[in-house]
């Protein structure tokens, strides 16, 4: 195990130790008992996470809204929020799975919503971006300092709103209305509805509706993160925590002191790291040889590729 | 002090905002005026204002090429300078003066307004409306390390510097860039940074991907550059703690 972890001081296996948080966080609740946390103790002012359109509906303030037609039901549609209070967090909690564009809140986080100490979960190339911001604040005045946790979730794929519509409606042939929960795990797409019935699609189903864009990532456990998580590695209802930087490790540690999380060694828990190993180095091969074919495209001119 | 880098400011079809975008660095400027940077000349912030030779020029504003005092001093910048740095989007891209079409008082028959690119050679380009101080400093501390560091960091500075000298070989750039270059290359993934980055808010998300009003874009290139897809250099951002560590602890 080596690069495809990113750099990290620590790895556990956690979960949240509050029941309330855990009944409506997908498996061990780590990032909104973070945030919650970090709320609390004014380590951060607010955080930027992704809500659905109901949330925006009944928490207009929280929200920028773009031209969305609010007219339409759209159960599952991501729309960035900002919360400020453990009940804004619950009330926005859970993987959506089809990606909510963060990283646009951003500055406006620090403008209009006035936060000093920005919190932000997303993906591992949100996390890429957020660094980039950072580093080379080109359109990101007075941002890149503010920025005070930064929670990636491990990542494989993502889709855009309308492949979930359709693997959900077509696929599935269930409404998105009437879903409760959506989950990728031991190679299928799992759909629960809310009177318990439960459809699987193969991954081989979904793969088409993936996002192009997705196919190119080298990252799979948000190497940038302050703190990274997701629920590969670890047994049911806890998740793979990876503690990377100096703000990370300075937000955790407070928060097991205070109790947040109970955890347990990652070397003492199945599947263990070596899965979260195994898949990383799946994702960066294979997107890997995309990139390489590319170079070529089979038709003797290469697309473009960003990384320098 | 005898190793400081020395810098020149050459202000040519710009409205200033760089020029206030690098003071708005406050303490940070004066900071690198007493450490690293030794500022030769610059109408607004010191008291010579004329070309001399220098290390390093940072130049605001796109050139008319009506103006021959204008085309003298960018040519003049450009024999005098070890690098030159387009400061912001309109010497970049040309950004809001490519809608110029001549006519304004007092002098109307200005017209014709090129991103300095066109006519110079261009080393580094910082793009934005305004460039950020933030991204002002970055690279000043990194020139300074390029031209006064140990081995070490000038390699750290030449990588950095990188992407923004890559970025000099295309004098264009708007939310198109965004199109051309990264959803039509199929790069994009939807992250939402290029709608944070525009100044004038011309991008929001659309069902997970950029949508450009083109009638807003002032074609400061920010969107494109500020893109994670746009250009990424994994050797520099992997180690963005220690560099931001370094950056600050230069300021101290
Ligand atoms: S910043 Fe780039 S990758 Fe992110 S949404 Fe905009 S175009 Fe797509
Ligand atoms: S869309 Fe906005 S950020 Fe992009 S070039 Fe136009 S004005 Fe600049």
């Amino acid at each position: 195990m080596g690069a495809e972890l990113g750099k990290y001081k620590s790895c556990v296996s956690a979960r949240s130790t509050d029941k309330e948080l855990l009944k409506c966080a997908q498996d061990g609740g780590i990032v909104s008992s973070l945030f919650a946390f970090a709320l609390d103790e004014g380590i951060i002012d607010g955080a930027i996470v992704a809500a659905t359109k109901e949330f925006a509906a009944k928490n207009p303030s929280k929200v920028i809204l773009d031209s969305t037609n609010f007219d339409m039901i759209e159960p599952w549609r991501p729309i960035p929020a900002i919360v400020n209070t453990k009940a804004e967090l619950l009330a926005a909690a859970g993987t959506k799975y089809n990606i909510s564009p963060n990283v646009a809140l951003l500055k406006e986080a620090t403008r209009s919503f006035g936060l000093d100490k920005v919190g932000i979960v997303g993906t591992p190339c949100q996390m890429q971006a957020v660094r980039k911001a950072q580093l080379y604040p080109i359109g990101m005045r007075d941002v890149g300092a503010s920025i005070a946790l930064a929670v990636g979730i491990f990542c494989m794929e993502n889709f855009p709103y309308q492949s979930i519509l359709q693997l959900v409606e077509d696929h599935a042939a269930m409404k998105l209305e009437s879903v409760k929960k959506m989950e990728i795990g031991k190679g299928k797409f799992w759909v629960y509805g809310k009177r318990g019935q439960v459809v699987q699609l193969p991954l081989k189903v979904t793969h088409k509706y993936e996002q192009p864009g997705c196919h190119v990532c080298l990252d799979y456990v948000a190497n940038l993160g302050d703190i990274s998580t997701g629920s590969v590695g670890s047994p049911d209802g806890w998740s793979t925590v990876f503690v990377r930087s100096k703000i990370g490790d300075s937000v955790w540690a407070k928060a097991m002191a205070a109790g947040v999380f109970e955890t347990q060694p990652i070397e003492k828990v199945k599947p263990g790291l070596e899965l979260v190993s195994k898949l990383a180095n799946e994702k960066i091969t294979k997107n890997k040889a995309t990139l390489e074919a590319r170079k070529t495209f089979g038709v003797g001119k290469a697309l473009r590729n960003p990384y320098i | 002090m005898a190793d400081k880098i020395t810098l020149g400011y050459t202000h040519l079809s710009g409205c200033t905002g760089c020029t206030v975008a690098l003071a708005d660095n406050y303490a940070g400027l004066l900071t690198l005026l007493d450490k690293y940077v030794d500022l030769k000349y610059m109408p607004t912030l010191a008291d010579a204002r004329h070309v001399q030779k220098v290390d390093v020029s940072f130049v605001e504003g796109s050139v008319c090429i009506n103006d021959k005092l204008a085309v003298q001093e960018l040519k003049e910048t450009r024999e005098k300078s070890t690098i030159v740095v387009a400061l912001g989007g309109c010497a970049c891209y040309g950004n809001i003066t490519r809608f110029s079409r001549g006519g304004q008082q007092n002098q109307p028959a200005h017209e014709a307004y090129l991103p300095i690119g066109d006519l110079i050679k261009v080393d580094v380009f910082i793009p934005g409306c305004a460039p950020t101080p933030q991204m002002i400093r970055n690279v000043a501390v990194m020139a300074y390390l390029l031209l006064k560091g140990t081995k070490e960091q000038k390699d750290l500075a030449t990588a950095f510097l990188t992407p923004l000298m890559k970025l000099t070989e295309k004098n264009e750039a708007c939310f198109c860039e965004l199109m051309t270059q990264v959803i039509n290359q199929g790069l994009c993934m939807g992250c939402g940074t290029c709608v944070a980055a525009c100044p004038v808010n011309a991008i929001t998300m659309e069902y997970g991907k950029p949508n450009g009003e083109r009638d807003l874009c002032i074609k400061c290139g920010a969107c494109y550059s500020q893109c994670p897809r746009s250009w990424f250099s994994f050797d520099v951002v992997e180690n963005y703690e220690a560099i931001n560590e370094a950056i600050m602890a230069a300021l101290q």
